[in-house]
């Protein structure tokens, strides 16, 4: 975790002064609507379908037990008793009241939390691999250097108002789990032959209305260049990206038009004015921020522990947990946990007041008090014993966390949708309860194997609907709801986006929709393939074929 | 009362900025820089007629748009050595017409950037090249729509004059000049806090 420095803790506190007082400002009507609009996007409040909607920040996904009870007390004290987890590692609340944001801010600044560009036209959270600093393909933890980005971005002045979002996830793992390619700008690190610390830029990937895998722009960065780099993108971008039409307005637009040989010569032409200078980060920085992360105490264990063994062997619910929900850690008898905010019939990635300080209190217990949050929407206790892998598990179900769905069908990616969300063309979330309700059955879960399904209210894409091995999005037809389905997504090394497999269909039609897919599946694949690979195997026409059936046909 | 923020003040303008008159004609809407590739911004710019029509007042200091500039520099060579003309840029426009039609800008006592919309951040990018490429050392001015909330990221982007919208208050706006104290980031006005202050003795 890292911990603030009074640098640190200043500008949150003076952040909260300053949107007091342009709140202050916009109900005493010195600010209209329009001008107020980009101050509190940049502030991550929205105004939604019922109330406004306010993302808090978990920069790279991580929170501490502390920072959890806060969130916590918030959700009680401002909100309805819970919080949703969303695709960005962020935390937001539905239900707050505008006069009472600025409150709430102050109460997060306590616990070195803030809500600084988690929307709005800027640099926005900086996301990476939730299991970062712990995963045994780890090559380099990046997360001193996404801390350093984070600051550097922080209310940059030059790129305060930028065409559009701009996202940047860094990655340190020989398998990608944080979507590079999927993200403005994605910097992977990796170490060269002469064993020197070196990022692989992408630039222009992103989803929404023109999804597009980023292309790679930079083979291989010293990382003592990357704010540098960075900057002299985003500034071509602040330059020359669309600002007449906020669809054609992110980077991925500018880096087609232009093409990636000419994009990248303008940017190499800005990077030499700023190469080498005071944006370079020294070693003596790094290590200063790196410093800045906890150590942890990990114990000196075995390879194995007779107890978890014991228990794995006698008790099959444990022993499926622990096939889905826990992960190998590069220290020795520790494992990482994922606690499932994915219950049948929930709205994906939500989490109530209780269930919160619950997941404190397992931290505080069994994982150095530390906790990550996932893009697919789920909580991480990364340092946990095998020897406590029992009680975590015991704990966990007691309080609904310990659905033994992670990776699974049911392990559902879903943005807030229609529910809540005013650009909604449908609802997502009752789709996501209808899907887990018609697989409630975990045999039948377990035996369809990985498989990821990623559901979309809209063409914003909040849901990942593209990159799902099967994707859901809510169109709208006539002002009725329909969902469009495609298949063959992928995130990581080899992704690719899914391609549609017809015409869209109702809602209630959903869940037999799936179930045809994954009919499809079990009856066509080999023994060795996920549906993923079925699809790349076979193609659309199968599942097609069985889907449309003869109506199709007629 | 004036509307102008400079060295946390306020106080009087003593320019005039020159608009040329809107005409009848057809707009003309402008090609985006040196991206020939993007069709129209659907950003206007000046025709040929109405900058023929633009009436420059024979005497005090003007700001004139880049473009009446270029056209009508013949008969100001006078008046630009007398030190009475400032530059308006659009923030579409390419910084390097400014700098081709002044190979060096200091010869300028003031340019000003015009912002359209506040939501149009290429001002920051446009000042920060101003001070840091051109080392421009005279007074970079912010006019158009600015409020008090870009005022902080205008000041760390090389501007020293703010020409706060005409509807609002400047003199409660200077407070927003000073909104950090100590921000993260290098900008014109300094350089990563990291390296301002020592930070592991904090
Ligand atoms: S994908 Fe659309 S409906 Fe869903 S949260 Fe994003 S904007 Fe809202």
């Amino acid at each position: 975790m890292y911990k603030y420095d009074a640098i640190d803790q200043t500008i949150v506190d003076e952040r909260v002064a300053q949107y007091r007082d342009q709140t202050r400002r916009y109900l005493a009507g010195e600010l209209s609507d329009d001008e107020f609009r980009p101050l509190r996007l940049q502030n991550g409040l929205y105004i939604q379908r019922h109330a406004p909607m306010l993302r808090i920040a978990v920069p790279y996904g991580m929170l501490a037990s502390k920072q959890m009870r806060k969130l916590a007390d918030i959700t009680k004290k401002y909100d309805r008793g819970y919080g949703h987890f969303s695709t960005r590692q962020n935390l937001q609340i539905n239900w707050p009241k505008l006069e009472e944001v600025p409150e709430i801010l102050a109460e997060l600044a306590t616990v070195e939390m803030h809500a600084i560009q988690t929307s709005g036209n800027c640099i926005r959270n900086i996301t990476t691999d939730q299991f970062v600093g712990i995963a045994p393909d780890e090559v380099v933890d990046p997360r001193a250097i996404a801390e350093i980005m984070r600051q550097w971005s922080t209310f940059h002045p030059e790129f305060a108002l930028l065409p559009r979002k701009f996202k940047i996830a860094v990655s340190g793992t020989k398998e990608d789990r944080a979507v590079v390619q999927m993200h403005d700008i994605g910097l992977e690190f990796f170490k060269d032959s002469a064993n020197e610390l070196r990022i692989k830029v992408w630039v222009g990937g992103g989803l929404g209305r023109t999804p597009i895998l980023g292309t790679v722009i930079e083979e291989s960065l010293p990382w003592q260049h990357v704010l540098s780099y960075c900057e002299a993108i985003i500034r071509v971008y602040n330059i020359h990206g669309r600002r007449d039409n906020s669809y054609k307005a992110r980077i991925k637009i500018l880096v087609k038009a232009l093409g990636i040989e000419e994009f990248k010569k303008q940017v190499e032409a800005e990077w030499s004015h700023l190469k080498n200078g005071s944006l370079t980060i020294t070693e003596a920085e790094l290590n200063r921020v790196a410093q800045h992360f906890d150590q942890m105490p990990y114990e000196t264990l075995p390879v194995h522990d007779s107890s978890f063994d014991a228990a794995v062997a006698s008790n099959p619910a444990f022993a499926a947990w622990v096939k889905r929900c826990v992960h190998a850690h590069k220290q020795t008898g520790y494992r990482a946990v994922t606690l499932s905010l994915k219950p049948h019939g929930k709205p994906p990635g939500d989490i109530t007041t209780e269930q919160m300080h619950v997941v404190a209190d397992l931290a505080d217990a069994y994982s150095f008090g530390e906790l990550r949050a996932s893009h697919e929407q789920n909580l991480i206790l990364a340092d946990v014993k095998l020897s406590d892998l029992f009680a975590v598990w015991e704990k966990a179900r007691a309080a609904g966390l310990a659905t033994p769905n992670i990776g699974l069908l049911t392990d559902i990616i879903c943005c807030p949708g229609g529910d809540f969300c005013s650009l909604a063309n449908a609802k997502s979330i009752p789709i996501a309860e209808a899907i887990q309700m018609q697989f409630d059955n975990l045999d039948y879960l377990h035996d369809i194997g990985e498989l990821e399904l990623n559901i979309s209210g809209c063409m914003n894409a909040c849901g990942h609907h593209h990159v799902g091995h099967i994707g859901i999005l809510g169109v709208d037809k006539d002002s009725e709801e329909w969902y469009q389905v495609s298949i063959g997504g992928k995130q990581g090394n080899d992704a690719s986006l899914g391609s549609v497999i017809g015409r869209s269909f109702a809602a209630d039609e959903m869940p037999s929709v799936i179930q045809k897919l994954i009919e499809v599946y079990v009856q066509q694949r080999t023994p060795e393939e996920r549906f993923i690979d079925t699809v790349r195997r076979l193609g659309l026409a199968p599942f097609k074929a069985h889907v449309y059936g003869e109506k199709e046909a007629a | 009362m004036s509307q102008l923020i400079k060295h946390n003040t306020i106080v009087a303008d003593d320019w005039t900025r020159v608009i040329p008159p809107t005409l009848g004609d057809e707009v003309v809407r402008k090609q985006a820089g040196k991206i020939v590739l993007f069709k129209l911004h659907g950003e206007e710019t000046f025709s040929q007629a109405q900058i023929d029509a633009t009436d420059i007042p024979a005497t005090g200091k003007i700001i004139l748009p880049l473009p009446v500039w270029i056209a009508r520099k013949a008969t100001l060579g006078t008046r630009m050595a007398a030190g009475e003309i400032g530059i308006l840029v659009a923030t579409h426009e390419p910084i390097e017409h400014l700098t081709e039609a002044f190979p060096d800008l200091n010869v300028l006592p003031l340019i000003a950037v015009f912002v359209e919309r506040f939501a149009d951040g290429r001002n920051f990018t446009i000042g920060n090249w101003i001070r840091t490429r051109y080392h421009f050392k005279n007074e970079l001015r912010a006019v158009g729509d600015v409020l008090r909330d870009q005022l902080f990221f205008l000041k760390r982007s090389g501007y020293d004059s703010y020409l706060i919208r005409a509807d609002r208050n400047a003199q409660e706006a200077i407070a927003s000049l000073n909104d950090f104290k100590q921000p993260y980031q290098g900008a014109t006005d300094d350089v990563p806090v990291w390296r301002r202050l020592n930070r592991s003795q904090l």
